[in-house]
């Protein structure tokens, strides 16, 4: 009997937002475009398909990075002749779960499918009407700009087979109907996987390794477990809340390719699902081995605090706690730690632009040290900080350095 | 041929304070604002990051924030007789330039004016008799009352986290704080800051000396601070590179720090920067201004029309684009008519240099910020009886040194040569033991007939328009008055046990040369009488109802202040006006 | 960065207004950001003169020795680099009152209506050094720079007291601007070529670029310990290996 009370919970939980929804293909349902208004953005496909800059949302073209090339995300306005105004439901409803175009060819996981195909019917459908109430722009696409043998979208039936594991999200009636509701948006509609967890070679989703954090765009998407070392185990759930509603906490700030995620998407989220995500999160597991820092008198060490002293404390502390929603807490901030330093030297080297949210529209920057630092000093400082304050992670050597410079070089944020 | 823009709400000349909070102000209201700003954007992290915002030589010495002579100077004279030069670079004051302006490099000194100061003419005439105030002083009264405008200084305060002391809270006065200040409605935001040594010192000496020491009120911040537009500031580390420069780490109130994050973001306002205002523009009866007319960097003219034109650029600039849009009627001393470049003031400044043992005295005078400082209020304003002394007027005085900045901050002892080894000598054995406050005294300047603004018939800008010229100079009054109370600031150092104290009186003639605050003040002034004045107390022009003028150039006459606070108060109240009653009705807001 | 770029940064532009676009574009609604913002100043590196020609470097290096004579806890002038200052800083903008303003007509006025010269700085200099050089062959029969520190000191006493006039050129203006520029040179951050070392800020215990007092602002009559910072750091920034 409390099995079936807990799983009742959970599927109510789920029909939350869902509740005044009744399927139709009217498109005159205001609740259900209502509805796919919300879950658009929870989904945040303006993260792909609109082009920052222009003032024709979901009409496609941004560009799209993948391991194996460029991808240019669609058109998905009501455009008959170039977005998607001609497909029906069931069309849509392929895309989005399963990864088939309407002339049955397979989209690349660039769409992020594999993580829609956990999402109702009717989810997807509230999407769908709503899509269909924006703007149409006549934009063609050529969507395809990847180099043989990428080009060959026949090369998804293998990749598909290997990683792509369709099927609407089940709850776990052991867990609580708000940890169910989290676990739907975050392996759903959030999709934080597609950043957040470590990739195959061929981009499949390491599953061993979920949300241990990902190296993507140059960013390095951190490790969102409760791991406390590396990851978020420091953060109440509150701060996490915190953290997607406003972009920063007392902690963090969000930037790069997560400022745009809070802009776009969880910022417009409800209080109660922002919960349920902090709540799922904060009971994913992380790493378990534990590293022990550099010694605080190795000569790199060293040379970092000093430069730490002079250049980063009359922000962010001599202490390293900063201030809080305004200057990262670097003991607990959720990048310094990661097994990858590539955020940290981006940071370091052409500085970063916090998110300026409704809550929090302050938006203070971090300069950019790149041209006031030697390659060894930038590594020196880098070093330091990740070993600092309870941290324990790799050293940054000054060839790392070198090589992330050249790497950001043509990046525009 | 300008090319014509879709027309816009409101156009805002100068994206200073005064632009951001009208602005921000008429924004909520949901009009269509759209700000011209003359000089570039600039932000915290990208233009004066900490890793080189630290820098003497560019920013204070080469004047890197400041608009260049080049783009458009002004000329000066002492006297009407003398023929005007142009100013070619910098001195006396310095022209803020770009998004923030003069907010970006001030030191966030943020004073209310004493309620005295806003009736000044009947004050000291019911006081003293009219005929103790010169026959050629004309001061007047603003139109407007301290306690008018008192909740609109608490905004402004609330909106920078101003850092301070309550000196009386309600008519209540407060141990610690300014026992002369007008009434406040509530504290300040924020704490007063710490101060280090040297101003503890001139603390305790003026209070054995009876007098009531309190902390200067600072836009530099005391601990974090949240404003009520949600915008967050960092506390202030003390770096000693504050007036001058940008702050590197969000603690200095600024219009970048405090209002810029809200009205950026706001769909129905937008800012055009490195575009200069060359005229406002007028219709055909010549009652209504139709908009303005800008330049770009690529020398194309726009014009911009708006059904509301709020010109906030700085003092002497308002005053140029008046006399260039032939707005209101230009002043001549000679006849005493017209009222467009009537009572220009500046600040009336001096300091005391002090020398103590270097054995017994350290100072670390590199550790402030820029509004650090303990003063004394006693001879300020009408806070003392004049009658004795033979003039009006006073300032504030006290140990705000702000920076040890080793070009601008290394004083020798007078009879030491400036080269060679015995200067060397000095300037080691001195920089840890010398005070120089820098505007440690801070006078009052008032108005008088031939201290005023025109067009210079010479000299033009880049592109062709006439240079504003500047008649000044010092009067008795601002010289006496200046006298008396640097001798009275002396004492407080020989107190403090200062070996030697040099006294550095603001002599006469004015000097364009030497700096002495950039406070200028006048030139459209507001008041109840469109004879005397070329705006109304609501900062309206009295000719062009749909013509509001920012900023101290409404100032009548100088107070013994930093004016940044007053003229941030007046844009509230301004706007407050425009919001609660113009839009009803544009129209006159005052009948005279 | 162009002025028309940093427009382009902020909301909307004036051409896309007049473009016919029904609405101004929708740029992010945020404040302008871009990486790598900003301007450092870039750090005076390499040998050799820039301005100066060798002789008049050798007289400018003599002058900086005299202004700033060294003694046994800091270097002089020379040493300290205010002749390389000086030569960068007439070679850049400084040195032809970039930005100023220099509109004729140029009229002698009073003392508190300012220079009003259309000399530039670099002018001054080139003429001065030349007259300097004249008048020390002239009368001594050597330059300047092979004179006795005793001599040299008299003709700049000379200078400094108006007693002594160049050939061609206002001497006593020269003078102000040679003193003004010496002591700049020598206070200025190191990157500008003076200071070497951060000489001047440890001579006087000025502690450069830091910026963070607040566990000091509460200690008072202590005298702050740590080492100066110049806008390219200190020496505990590297870790001594290559």
């Amino acid at each position: 009997m409390r099995f079936a009370l807990l799983a009742g919970a959970a599927l109510a939980a789920l029909r939350v937002a869902a509740a005044a929804a009744s399927p139709t293909d009217s498109g005159q349902n205001f609740a259900q475009i209502e509805r796919g208004r919300y879950l658009t953005a929870a989904a945040d496909c303006a993260a792909c398909h609109t082009t920052q800059g222009q003032d024709a949302p979901f009409s496609g073209g941004r560009p799209i990075e993948t391991p194996f090339g460029i991808v240019l995300a669609a058109n998905i306005t009501p455009d008959r002749a170039t977005g998607i105004g001609g497909w029906s439901d069931a069309q849509f409803d392929a895309a989005l779960r399963r990864g088939v175009r309407p002339d049955g060819k397979r989209l690349y996981p660039a769409m992020p499918y594999p993580y829609y195909t956990r999402m109702t019917r009717d989810d997807v459908l509230a999407i769908r009407a709503y899509l269909r109430t924006v703007q149409p722009v006549h934009h063609v696409v050529d969507t395809n700009q990847l180099s043989f043998p990428f080009r060959l979208r026949i090369g998804m039936r293998i990749w598909n087979a290997l990683y792509f594991d369709a099927g609407e999200f089940k709850p776990d009636p052991q867990q609580s109907g708000q940890w169910n509701r989290g676990a739907y948006l975050v392996e759903g509609p959030g999709h934080c996987a597609a950043c957040h967890t470590p990739k195959t070679s061929l981009g499949g989703d390491e599953n061993r390794q979920r949300f241990r954090g990902y190296a993507i765009q140059r960013w390095f998407a951190p490790d969102i477990t409760n791991d406390a070392a590396r990851g978020l185990g420091n953060w109440s759930a509150n701060d996490i809340v915190e953290f997607l509603r406003k972009g920063h906490n007392r902690f963090d700030a969000a930037a790069g390719p997560m400022g745009e995620e809070v802009s776009d998407s969880s910022s417009h989220l409800t209080q109660a699902d922002l919960e349920a995500i902090a709540a799922y999160l904060k009971e994913v597991p992380g790493e378990t081995e534990r590293r022990r820092p550099l010694a605080a008198g190795d000569a790199v060490m060293k040379a970092g605090a000093a430069i730490y002293e002079d250049r980063c404390a009359a922000c962010h502390k001599m202490d390293g706690t900063g201030v809080p929603y305004m200057f990262p807490d670097l003991a607990a901030a959720s990048s310094v730690a990661s097994r990858d330093p590539t955020t940290v030297l981006r940071v370091l080297l052409r500085g970063a632009s916090s998110v300026a949210t409704q809550e929090e529209p302050t938006g203070p920057a971090m300069p950019a040290f790149g041209r006031e630092l030697t390659d060894a000093q930038i590594a020196a400082v880098g070093t330091y900080i990740r070993n600092s304050w309870g941290h324990a992670a790799s050293a940054v050597s000054a060839g790392d350095v070198g090589k992330a410079r050249k790497s950001f070089a043509a990046d525009s944020d | 041929m300008a090319r014509r823009l879709p027309a816009k709400d409101v156009v805002i000349v100068g994206l200073g304070w005064t632009g951001s909070i009208v602005a921000n102000e008429l924004a909520d209201e949901g009009l269509d604002v759209v700000a011209i700003e003359r000089g570039p954007w600039r932000n915290t992290a990208t233009d004066y990051p900490p890793s080189y915002a630290p820098d003497e030589l560019r920013y204070r010495i080469r004047h890197e924030l400041f608009l260049r002579p080049d783009q458009t100077t002004f000329t000066f004279r002492n006297k009407m007789s003398d023929t005007a030069l142009p100013i070619r670079t910098w001195g006396a004051f310095m022209p803020p330039n770009g998004v923030g302006g003069g907010g970006v490099h001030w030191n966030g000194e943020t004073w209310r004016f004493l309620p005295t100061d806003f009736v000044l003419r009947t004050h000291l005439t019911k006081r003293y008799g009219a005929r103790f105030l010169p026959s050629d002083m004309t001061i007047q009264d603003w139109g407007v009352t301290f306690a008018e405008i008192e909740p609109y200084y608490d905004k402004f305060e609330r909106l920078c986290g101003t850092s301070g002391t309550a000196g009386n809270l309600q008519g209540k006065i407060q141990e610690g704080g300014n026992p002369f200040e007008g009434p406040r409605s509530q504290p300040y935001p924020n704490p007063a800051q710490q101060q280090p040594f040297s101003h503890t010192l001139f603390a305790k000496a003026a209070r054995e000396m009876g007098y009531k020491p309190f902390p200067q009120p600072s836009g530099n911040m005391s601990r974090p601070y949240t404003n009520p537009l949600g915008v967050r500031l960092g506390p202030c580390t003390y770096c000693g590179f504050c007036e001058w420069f940008g702050c590197g780490n969000y603690s200095k109130a600024s219009p970048q720090t405090t209002v810029l994050p809200v009205l950026m973001r706001k769909k129905n306002f937008q800012a055009r920067d490195n575009c200069e205002v060359t005229r406002i523009n007028m219709d055909a009866s010549g009652k209504q201004a139709t908009g303005v007319t800008y330049v770009d960097t690529s020398g194309n003219e726009w014009e911009q029309p708006a059904s509301l034109v709020i010109l906030s650029a700085y003092t002497i600039f308002n005053v140029q684009l008046l006399l260039l849009s032939k707005i209101g009627k230009p002043y001549d001393p000679v006849a005493n008519t017209g009222v467009i470049g009537r009572n220009f003031t500046h600040q009336t400044i001096s300091d005391v240099t002090s020398f103590f043992d270097p054995a017994k005295f350290v100072f670390n005078p590199f550790i402030a910020s820029g509004a650090i400082g303990m003063c004394i209020d006693e001879f300020n304003g009408d806070n003392f009886d004049h009658g004795p002394h033979g003039f009006v007027g006073g300032g504030y005085m006290g140990q705000v040194q702000t920076n040890g900045r080793p070009i601008e901050t290394t004083p020798v002892p007078p009879g030491t040569p400036n080269w060679g080894a015995r200067w060397k000598q000095a300037v080691r054995e001195c920089y840890q033991s010398a005070l120089k406050p820098g505007t440690g005294v801070h006078g009052s300047m008032y108005s008088y007939r031939d201290v005023y603004l025109d067009l210079d018939p010479t000299y033009r800008d880049r592109f062709g328009r006439q240079l504003l010229r500047i008649t000044m100079d010092f009067h008795e009054n601002e010289l006496k008055q200046n006298a008396f109370l640097t001798d009275r600031f002396a004492e407080i150092f020989q107190k403090m046990g200062a070996r030697q104290v040099v006294k550095e009186y603001r002599k006469g003639p004015y000097d364009i040369t030497k700096y002495q605050t950039t406070h200028l003040c006048g030139g459209a002034v507001m008041g109840e009488d469109p004879k005397t004045s070329a705006i109304n107390r609501y900062l309206q022009s009295w000719d062009v109802p749909n013509l509001f003028v920012m900023g101290a150039s409404g100032f009548p006459q100088n107070a013994g202040y930093n004016p940044t606070g007053t003229l941030a108060a007046l844009a509230y109240w301004s706007a407050e006006r425009i919001r609660t009653e113009y839009l009803k009705r544009p129209g006159p807001l005052v009948h005279a | 960065m162009s002025g028309i770029r940093r427009r382009d940064l902020l909301k909307g532009t004036a051409l896309t207004l007049v473009g016919g676009a029904a609405a101004a574009s929708v740029l992010p609604d945020t404040i302008p950001w871009q990486p790598d913002a900003g301007t450092p100043p870039e750090p005076v590196q390499g040998q050799g003169w820039k301005f100066f020609s060798a002789t008049e470097a050798a007289a400018v290096e003599s002058l900086a020795d005299r202004i700033i004579p060294p003694d046994p806890q800091t270097p002089g002038g020379k040493d300290a680099g205010c002749a390389v200052f000086i030569d960068r800083q007439l070679a850049g903008p400084y040195g032809r009152d970039e930005g100023l303003y220099n509109r004729p007509p140029f009229i002698k006025g009073s003392k508190q209506q300012g220079p009003q010269s259309a000399q530039t700085p670099a002018e001054l200099y080139r003429k001065a050094l030349a007259a300097l050089d004249k008048y020390c062959r002239d009368k001594e029969g050597k330059p300047f720079a092979e004179l006795s520190e005793a001599r040299q000191d008299a003709l700049l006493h000379g200078l400094d007291g108006g007693t002594v006039h160049l050939e061609g050129i206002e001497s006593d203006t020269f003078f102000k601007a040679l003193l003004k520029d010496m002591q700049e040179g020598f206070f200025a951050d190191p990157v500008y070529g003076g200071n070497r070392d951060m000489c001047a800020w440890k001579m006087i215990g000025f502690p450069g670029t830091r910026y963070d007092y607040r566990d000091w602002v509460g200690r008072h009559n202590e005298r702050y310990p740590h080492p100066p910072v110049s806008l390219a750091g200190r020496p505990d920034w590297n870790t001594g290996k290559s």
